[in-house]
């Protein structure tokens, strides 16, 4: 017999083990039924999700296949330069009819009954919609009072921030700038500074754990300096680098900041940092490419933010490698993680090249960030197998607040406090 | 057969054969210090996804340009990158040679089909896709001066840690 309680059922039977977030039961990640509910709370309403890069769309008519939540959309350009971004559901069967990554088109037709829309998703044709002709009389067709106005695509409320392309289900969102609030905007601002974007590529990975653990892992500074030994051995992400730890007024979002060399500045057991085991002193690159840093006038000070928007996006900026991160859960055991490395429209090709560089640190096969995904997966079995238990989030305290160091596990407990605010409330 | 593949000497192209045989055998050994040595010195190697290689995107999974850089994966793989062990097995097609160049170097293509087996799961398919290469003549035999492994398997499972 399973010892611990059973408290994986419905969606309202968690425990918080300390009353606070400082523990966090197994069943956040394992129950179905919690997680329709963060999709429709987190997702679909109240929140604003990325949806893309303007760089990915510079013309009239050039669209591209997104996601938000679990719900396939499109992000388009329409004539006069106005983004767009439509759900890719037909008004009239449903069908999920853009089937192509990318393109460009004058017109939305879905291929099953050639309903065709406008850009902006407003329905434009109905084929039959008046019936036929024979033997004099009109037969079939819509009804008289059927109303195209009425069956347009869902159009989203977009916000476009930077070159950045955010989409909401909900048109009674806040605006985009007070949802991320003046810290994070900073942070935000920052890196897309209105200069124009240069897509480098993509990369893809699927990883088997809950998506909120991809929000942990960019909220999670202890983790880097252990695990990576990439990053602690070439300095990094050292727990005794000059760092802070910054986040909105919810506790939602976050930004991880950390300055390469400043090591000695911590105390404690930051200053124990070249203990730890995955220090390694004798490594050495034989080829010191990998990491030809060269500061760049718009870090003003650190050389690495990674910044946390609550729920679907991380951006960014390790030293000279700069990217978008997309969260696409499927389901409560799986998301995609889709990685859009960027560079800026005035880098050199020597910058470019760096950027390409640095990127072999980051992505699926990363020397860095191919470990995160592995231990996301082994964490989801974990609490898979045992969904009654709690993990610790502990470090640094109990309570959440901004910090000027790394040790600390508050970034988790704040995001999971705003997490009990929204999905405890009643409906 | 293409042309060039046609018209190449018989035991040149059984040498390039070797080549793809030997490449794939090593790199399902679990003897990661085996693969650099397939390379010259200032080598290309890249893993990128089939999107970025046909709309003109340089972004790549992994990207190399040195044995040297080779060798530092290599030490990744080894020493430093936490991962799930697993096994890999590499089915390679026949190698087309498409041209030879000026230099007398060879460029060709194959197909490759990578299967990964978890020590407690199934095998699965992990990675499809295309080798291009170049493959030039040296004193220690056939080398690639590059290969691009182009993948059709795009939606990566997790993580890629060995040499595809």
């Amino acid at each position: 017999m399973n010892p611990t309680p059973d408290t994986g059922g419905a969606p309202d039977a968690l425990r918080w083990e300390a009353g606070d977030t400082s523990r966090i039961p197994f069943a956040v990640y394992t129950d179905e039924q919690r997680h329709r509910r963060e999709l429709e709370r987190f997702f679909y309403r109240g929140h604003w999700c990325y949806v893309g890069l303007e760089a990915e769309i510079p013309n009239p008519g050039d669209y591209r296949r997104s996601v938000v939540g679990e719900r396939s959309v499109i992000m388009v350009r329409a004539e006069g330069g106005a983004i767009h971004v439509v759900e890719n559901v037909c008004a009239h069967r449903g069908m999920r009819f853009c089937r192509e990554r990318h393109g460009n088109k004058k017109e939305f037709v879905c291929p099953y009954h050639q309903w065709s829309y406008a850009l902006n998703g407003d329905l434009q044709g109905v084929p039959l919609r008046r019936g036929v002709r024979q033997d004099g009389q009109v037969k079939g067709g819509m009804p008289a009072d059927f109303d195209p106005k009425q069956h347009h695509l869902t159009q989203l409320k977009v916000a476009v921030r930077g070159g950045v392309v955010f989409a909401s289900f909900d048109p009674e969102v806040e605006s985009l700038e007070d949802y991320m609030g003046p810290t994070i905007l900073g942070y935000f601002d920052r890196l897309f500074n209105g200069r124009k974007l240069n897509i480098l590529g993509y990369n893809r990975q699927r990883i088997p754990g809950n998506w909120k653990l991809m929000q942990e892992n960019i909220k999670d500074p202890y983790h880097p300096g252990l695990l990576h030994t990439w990053f602690v051995t070439f300095g990094l992400w050292r727990a005794d680098n000059k760092s802070e730890l910054r986040m909105d007024a919810h506790h939602r979002h976050a930004a991880m900041i950390s300055t390469r060399g400043s090591a000695g500045q911590a105390t404690g057991s930051a200053s124990q940092v070249t203990q730890v085991s995955s220090f390694k002193s004798s490594m050495q690159l034989e080829d010191p490419r990998f990491l030809d840093i060269v500061p760049e006038p718009w870090w003003g000070g650190p050389t690495a933010v990674m910044t946390t928007l609550f729920p679907s996006v991380i951006f960014q900026q390790q030293v000279n490698s700069v990217s978008t991160r997309h969260i696409q859960p499927d389901g409560h055991g799986a998301f995609d993680f889709v990685w859009t490395h960027f560079g800026f429209e005035d880098d050199t090709p020597e910058m470019t090249q760096r950027r390409l560089r640095q990127a072999n640190l980051f992505g699926p096969g990363g020397f860095v960030s191919a470990d995160d995904g592995e231990v996301i997966e082994f964490s989801q079995q974990g609490f898979e197998s045992k969904p009654g238990h709690r993990a610790l989030a502990e470090l640094g305290g109990r309570e959440v607040g901004e910090t000027d160091h790394m040790v600390t596990e508050t970034l988790i407990r704040g995001m999971y406090a705003y997490w009990r605010q929204v999905m405890e409330a009643p409906l | 057969m293409n042309r060039d593949t046609a018209a190449l000497d018989l035991s040149l192209y059984h040498e390039l054969q070797a080549l793809y045989a030997d490449y794939a055998s090593a790199v399902d050994s679990g003897q990661w210090d085996l693969w650099p040595g397939f390379f010259t010195e200032d080598c290309v190697y890249k893993l990128q996804p089939r999107e970025n290689h046909e709309r003109g995107f340089p972004l790549a999974t992994l990207s190399f340009e040195s044995q040297a850089m080779l060798r530092d994966r290599v030490y990744g793989i080894k020493e430093t990158l936490f991962h799930d062990p697993y096994y890999q097995r590499h089915v390679v097609g026949a190698p087309l040679v498409r041209r030879r160049d000026e230099r007398g170097a060879l460029h060709c293509e194959a197909n490759y089909a990578v299967f990964r087996t978890k020590l407690d799961g199934p095998s699965t398919v992990f990675n499809v896709g295309r080798y291009l290469d170049v493959v030039v003549r040296t004193p220690q035999g056939l080398k690639f001066a590059q290969r691009l492994c182009v993948y059709d398997s795009e939606m990566i499972p997790n993580a890629i840690i060995y040499p595809i």
